[in-house]
């Protein structure tokens, strides 16, 4: 009963298809069978935002779902959107700004950004901490990275106004 | 950690699910949004045998408005809650409460289904089902149960639901057009559970509440309706009232002790709640200023 | 008050064209970590790898009674169940002391216990299987039998002779006592106007990397190699190590570390799992994968700063202190911590205390006391933040008490910019500091009056800020004084190759190490900005012993000013060579050439000669075109250590603005400053940015950390919904300013500034409560600050 289950799903566009075990979990299916090391594992409990992974067009945490539940879904990660150059601007800006130290909170980090950009053009510095508050950053102290964000966000705005 | 090995079975129907729920029992577990279940699995604090993944049943998902009744399904997500107009409408409070709810991420995946059945005193919607004087809507072996907030709510992550049973709406009569709304949580870090936190709807006429319904949470092992809260209805309000409503709500909690706080702080808390949302409600900024002691 | 360099000739190698020295310009590399294609150890995969997991005790303290393991080895995917007696055969044990912390004692120490365990989450078998999941499914199926012994927890009664002695072979439950006394401490106390007197408590923390510790080794049985791939701080410690244990030759061991997920000193340790890790692969003659969990991490990751502190202090009407008196006490956990010692913390407290300040008047005890508890060692800022908190909030207490504004006591008595070289009352030397200097900008900063105005106009309308100042000083680019002299092998020396490859780019090895300070960039801008050349130009390897000088890595805040400074020196040498070379390809003399943007160029007009590329390639390619005994070097390495002081001290001060909501006990954090002096300043970004960083986690520390442990030993807060880290939402802006004093040991100038920010930040927080709580006749002296010790406080509840 606990045998592998097969699934079909996107992954940055390409087709995926695997036999998975329902106890695994889509970080280490990224990580693991994909080799999307990328997504990053901080805590499992869906408490530190690493593994944060967008599905379906929405950010979730990919330690908090299983890799048979992602049946027909769409699975962007970091390699995807940078691939991509969805979030080169943003990248920029975290280069520019040094808005990662370590660099291990930086692809949700960006996940997280990115998202908050597209809801909301012109997000004031508390909307950006808001926003972030569930990525834990042990390094930046985030103040880089909100800076980072926010002139991303002018910048954008700047271009289509 | 990594979960304990379990099968995994699609859910095609209600039906379909029930029938395994009802061949597995306690054996089995309902996997929602998986927010609260999948962190536990991964502590490997829970090992179901089964997990019945209803997470495609669509007309489990969604929010309607029939005449004076706002029906959400339980598939529906706190992201989806906070987005839509019909919430903003008839159940504001709902809107308010659901911002509070962990982070982004979390919020696109959690479930107002898995919410109510995980049943944590600290969590928002609980209490706000409370307040809203929700129907909660099981279906089993046996067929549908409508059961009433005050009644579903039973302990620490334990409610009225049996293994058998799925929840698959609720219910909340929509708001009345001259009703107003508070909510507020003390909490250490955005997106935490809260300390305590209260979720508040009431109609007031001429400076005095008319009515008065007050949801607190994480102030015991289940969130509570506030009996204290007719202390404060038609009556003009002063600080020996207030007071006295305090005091009345004292003897009514009885919160646990945490890592975040010892049940005396917990009751501190809540009166300073109770304090600033009757002041905040009634424009009078004389009443929030200092806790009742 | 950046001070003038005597020598003309050395201020070129710094200040030459196109110099990157004192320049934001980005870390190289940044990309990678950006699209998520860096190499964390985490991320490793070898053929055949497999994974371990460490079952481990429920207990505190108890007796290992048998270990049964049959069932667990059936289990699907396992490889292998090992306990720690059949690892013993592999990995001898340790004991972590250090001669020159006289007295220091602790027990041997194995790499999975052997009959007994001392604290909650000490390993006592290892699973090893196909998959971390299979391991641990086969985990659950070993049993231990336990008989559980009493476990002493709190620190207080440690010592009492009711207390079980936790290792019966040491005598009793003291690992470590320092006692200090210097000038006239009582005669000092009796001539103050006012004694003030305090306990400080401090909550045990733990580092929190986000990349947990992890570590692959990989023996190769064939080759007797073994080689670990380890997120670690020091690689060359590690290969000493474990060479060591596994009785290897050093050459025997190779360490690779890649990218790194966050270290703060808790990667600068060797782990009883980690020498596991590399002992299973040895026993098992196959690659070993060993990630902590979130879990793990609480329980083993080293935890810091459980202390309690009693201070005292003396001061004058005028305002000036007289006399610092402490009596420090700490628990650690069952072990001294293996290689480093767990007794440097509370030695460094001692040694920190009074330290910004005149008077030479200071009496200390510490005593450091075995706990069965997780270790405890050097985290981030090690000692700093306890020994900032006694001092600073005794000057404010005593400010307090005399009814002077804080600012004003400090001036009074912080040591003038103009006293150096001079010494603490600890006896710890001086070469130049400038807390002077750094507070006037402070308060110019954060225009402390028009603060002051503002808190009094918001306390009329009960709202209540407070504001709070802590100066500072850090112990940075430690010689061999902080371990060598005590027979650590650790080295306090760094190295730095570089050579110019065959395109005319440079390639540099460091033996300094990256977890993302910038040590990659600060050598690539030191090394372009020495060389002439484009840092793009610049290739800099680090993190693999095979590959890279013998050197002690990046901690206690020594990757720029002695990493840096060996790259520095090494970078000279280079130049000279390609010049003597360049002189002879174009029959000129050196002194008449420079190298100015990756040529080689004529002094007087800049005119370009030959191109580093053209150069490298007559070189390489055609040395028979070169006159005759010309045998060109186009590499070259030096080395680097501190020789005239101990230690580079540098100092600041830090202030916190917030506000109190005194019916809720939160505080709200509005703002923070820096100003610190870390010498010459590389990279102004990645400086600020280590400001920032480290000030967040000692924001962390002041309201919200804490490993908190029951009566019984047990860890209840394990993971991170509980613990509770610093997040965005909760953090102000912190704006950061410089003094620069240079070192004169080096040419670079550069002391370190990793530590800085944590070091101050929970004091500046503290003193911000006490004086926002000021009209409600209350002090608090613990932290973390929590609404609970708040509101407790200000007897709300
Ligand atoms: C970091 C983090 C922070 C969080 N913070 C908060 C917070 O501040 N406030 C808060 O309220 N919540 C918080 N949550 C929890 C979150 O809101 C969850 O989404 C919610 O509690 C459970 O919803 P779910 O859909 O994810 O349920 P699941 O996790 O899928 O299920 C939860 C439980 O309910 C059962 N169940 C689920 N659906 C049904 C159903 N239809 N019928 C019967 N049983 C069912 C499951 O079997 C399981 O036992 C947080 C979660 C995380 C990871
Ligand atoms: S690993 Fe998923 S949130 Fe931390
Ligand atoms: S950069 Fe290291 S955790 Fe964010």
């Amino acid at each position: 009963m606990t045998a592998t289950v097969a699934i079909a799903l996107s992954v940055n566009g390409e087709l995926v298809e695997a036999n998975v075990l329902p106890r695994l979990n889509l970080a280490d299916f990224l990580r693991e069978h994909l080799k999307l090391t990328g997504t990053h594992v901080g805590c499992e409990h869906g408490v530190c935002g690493a593994c944060t992974v967008r599905v379906n067009g929405d950010i979730v945490r990919s330690c908090l779902m299983l890799a048979v539940q992602t049946q027909n879904a769409a699975i962007e990660t970091i390699e995807g959107l940078s691939d991509s150059g969805e979030i080169a601007d943003l990248q920029s800006a975290f280069r520019e700004r040094n808005a990662l130290q370590c660099g291990f909170c930086t692809p949700g980090m960006l996940m997280a950004a990115q998202d908050l950009l597209k809801q909301s053009p012109c997000p004031d510095r508390e909307r950006i901490r808001e926003h972030l508050s569930g990525n834990y950053c042990r390094c930046t102290g985030y103040q880089a990275i909100v800076d980072a964000i926010e002139s991303t966000a002018w910048a954008r705005r700047g271009r289509r106004p | 950690m990594k979960a304990s090995a379990f099968a995994y079975a699609r859910a095609t129907s209600v039906a379909n699910a029930l029938e395994m729920l009802t061949t597995y029992g306690e054996r089995a577990k309902v996997l929602s949004g998986g927010q609260s279940l999948l962190p536990a699995m991964n502590l490997r604090l829970v090992a179901p045998e089964l997990i019945v993944d209803i997470g495609e049943l669509t007309e489990l998902r969604g929010v309607a408005v029939k005449g004076e009744v706002l029906t959400i399904g339980a598939l529906t997500r706190h992201a989806d809650l906070l987005k839509s107009r019909e919430v903003a409408a008839h159940a504001p409070l709902l809107k308010d409460a659901v911002a509070h709810i962990a982070h982004p991420a979390i919020r696109n995946r959690g479930t107002i289904g898995g919410s109510l059945a995980h049943a944590d005193p600290a969590s928002e919607l609980p209490a706000c089902m409370l307040t809203l004087g929700a129907t909660i809507i099981a279906r089993g072996p046996g067929g549908e149960r409508r059961i009433a907030a005050n009644e579903f709510f039973v302990g620490i992550y334990e409610t009225a639901l049996t293994p058998q049973e799925l929840l698959v709406a609720v219910e909340l009569p929509v708001t009345p057009k001259n009703s107003t709304h508070f909510f507020h949580e003390f909490a250490r870090r955005h997106g935490d559970y809260a300390i305590v936190g209260l979720a508040a709807q009431a109609s007031i006429r001429d400076g005095r509440f008319a009515d008065l319904r007050l949801g607190f949470f994480a102030v015991g092992d289940r969130p509570l309706l506030a009996e204290s809260a007719s202390k404060l209805v038609d009556v003009a309000i002063t600080p020996a009232v207030l007071i006295e409503a305090a005091s009345a709500l004292d003897d009514e909690l009885d919160p646990l002790e945490d890592q975040q706080a010892t049940p005396a702080m917990r009751r501190h808390l809540a009166k300073v709640l109770l304090a600033r949302c009757v002041s905040l409600l009634l424009a009078r900024p004389d009443l929030g200023a200092g806790a009742p002691a | 008050m950046t001070s003038e360099r005597e020598n003309p000739q050395t201020l070129s190698a710094l200040d030459r064209p196109n110099s990157y020295i004192g320049k934001t310009v980005p870390r190289p590399n940044l990309d990678r970590l950006m699209q998520g294609r860096g190499l964390y150890v985490s991320d490793i995969e070898l053929p055949r790898m497999a994974h371990a997991v460490f079952l481990r005790s429920p207990h505190a303290h108890a007796r290992i009674v048998g270990i049964e393991t049959s069932a667990a080895k059936q289990m699907p995917g396992v490889i292998a169940v090992v306990s720690g007696r059949e690892l013993s055969t592999v990995v001898t044990p340790w004991v972590g002391v250090l001669s020159h912390l006289k007295g220091l004692k602790s027990a041997p120490q194995s790499a999975i216990a052997v009959d007994r365990v001392c604290w909650q989450g000490e390993a006592v078998a290892a699973v090893v299987a196909a998959s971390r999941a299979q391991a641990e499914d086969a985990a659950e199926h070993v049993l231990v039998k336990y008989e559980e012994l009493h476990a002493v927890t709190d620190m207080r009664t440690a010592l009492d002779p009711a207390t079980p002695v936790i290792h019966a072979s040491l005598g009793d439950n003291l690992a470590f006592e320092r006692i200090h006394d210097a000038g006239a401490v009582d005669l000092a106390f009796a001539e103050s106007d006012e004694v003030v007197e305090a306990e400080f408590v401090f909550g045990r923390h733990t580092g929190v990397t986000l990349e947990p510790r992890a570590v692959v080794a990989d023996w190769n049985a064939a080759e007797a190699r073994l080689t670990i791939y380890q997120g670690t701080q020091a690689p060359h410690m590690v290969q000493n190590i474990a060479a060591l244990h596994l009785c290897l030759k050093e050459s025997q061991v190779r360490v690779v570390c890649k990218d790194v997920g966050g270290s703060f000193g808790i990667k600068v340790h060797i782990y009883a799992d980690e020498m596991a890790t590399y002992a299973l692969s040895k026993l098992l003659r196959r690659p070993v994968k060993f990630v902590a969990d979130r879990v793990e991490s609480f329980n083993t990751d080293i935890h810091a700063r459980d202390h309690r502190c009693k201070g005292k202090i003396g001061v004058k009407r005028d305002g000036t202190i007289m006399a610092f008196e402490i009596d420090d006490l700490t628990g650690i956990g069952p072990y001294s911590m293996y290689p480093r010692t767990s007794a440097i913390e509370a030695n460094q407290v001692v040694n920190l205390v009074g330290g910004p300040y005149v008077t030479g008047n200071y009496r200390a005890r510490a005593r450091v006391v075995f706990q069965n508890k997780n270790v405890m060692c050097q985290y981030r800022a090690v000692g700093h933040p306890i020994a900032c908190s006694v001092t600073e909030g005794l000057v404010d207490l005593a400010a307090m008490k005399i009814a002077m504004d804080p600012v004003e006591i400090r001036r009074r008595n912080l040591i003038a910019d103009d006293a150096y070289p001079c010494a603490s009352p600890s006896g710890l030397r001086f070469e130049r500091l400038s807390h002077h200097a750094a507070l006037a900008k402070l308060v110019q900063m954060m225009d402390y009056d028009a603060l002051r105005a503002e808190q009094a106009a918001l306390r009329v309308k009960n709202i209540h800020r407070g504001i709070g100042i802590a100066s500072f000083i850090e112990v940075t680019n430690p010689s061999a004084a902080f371990y060598g002299v005590g027979g650590a092998k650790i080295s306090s020396q760094d190295g730095v190759a570089v050579r110019l490859d065959a395109q005319g780019s440079v390639i540099c090895q460091t033996s300094i190490t990256e977890q993302g300070q910038g040590s990659e960039s600060l050598t690539a801008q030191i090394v372009g900005s020495v060389l002439g050349v484009s840092m793009d130009r610049v290739r800099v390897m680090l993190g693999d012993t095979d590959n890279t000088p013998y050197g002690g890595g990046t901690w206690a805040s020594r990757g720029a000013g002695i990493g840096g400074e060996a790259a520095l020196q090494a970078t000279k040498v280079l130049r000279k060579n390609v010049l003597d070379v360049a002189s002879a390809i174009l029959q000129s003399v050196p002194g008449e050439l420079d190298i100015v943007n990756n040529a080689v160029v004529n002094v007087v007009d800049g005119a370009p000669r030959i191109d580093l590329s053209e150069l490298a390639r007559i070189v390489y390619f055609r040395p028979d075109t070169l006159p005759p005994g010309v045998q060109p070097e186009l590499m070259a390495t030096r080395h680097f250590v501190p020789r005239e002081y101990p230690f580079a001290f540098t100092n600041g001060v830090q202030a916190s603005w917030l506000e109190l909501d005194l019916d809720t006990g939160f505080v709200k954090l509005l703002k923070h400053w820096v100003v610190e002096d870390c010498g010459t300043i590389i990279n102004p970004q990645l400086v600020d940015e280590q400001i920032r960083g480290g000030v967040v986690q000692g924001l962390g520390a002041a309201l919200f950390e804490k490993c908190v442990y029951d009566e019984r030993g047990q860890l209840t807060n394990a993971n991170m919904a509980d613990y509770l880290v610093p997040m965005s939402g909760e953090m102000p802006d912190i704006d950061v300013g410089h003094v620069v004093s240079p070192t004169l040991e080096s040419e670079l100038g550069a002391k370190g500034a990793g530590e800085a920010g944590t070091a101050g930040a929970a004091a500046a927080v503290t003193n911000a409560v006490n004086d926002a709580l000021r009209p409600f006749g209350t002090i608090i002296t613990e932290i973390p600050l929590t609404p609970q010790v708040i509101l407790t406080a200000l007897r709300r509840i």
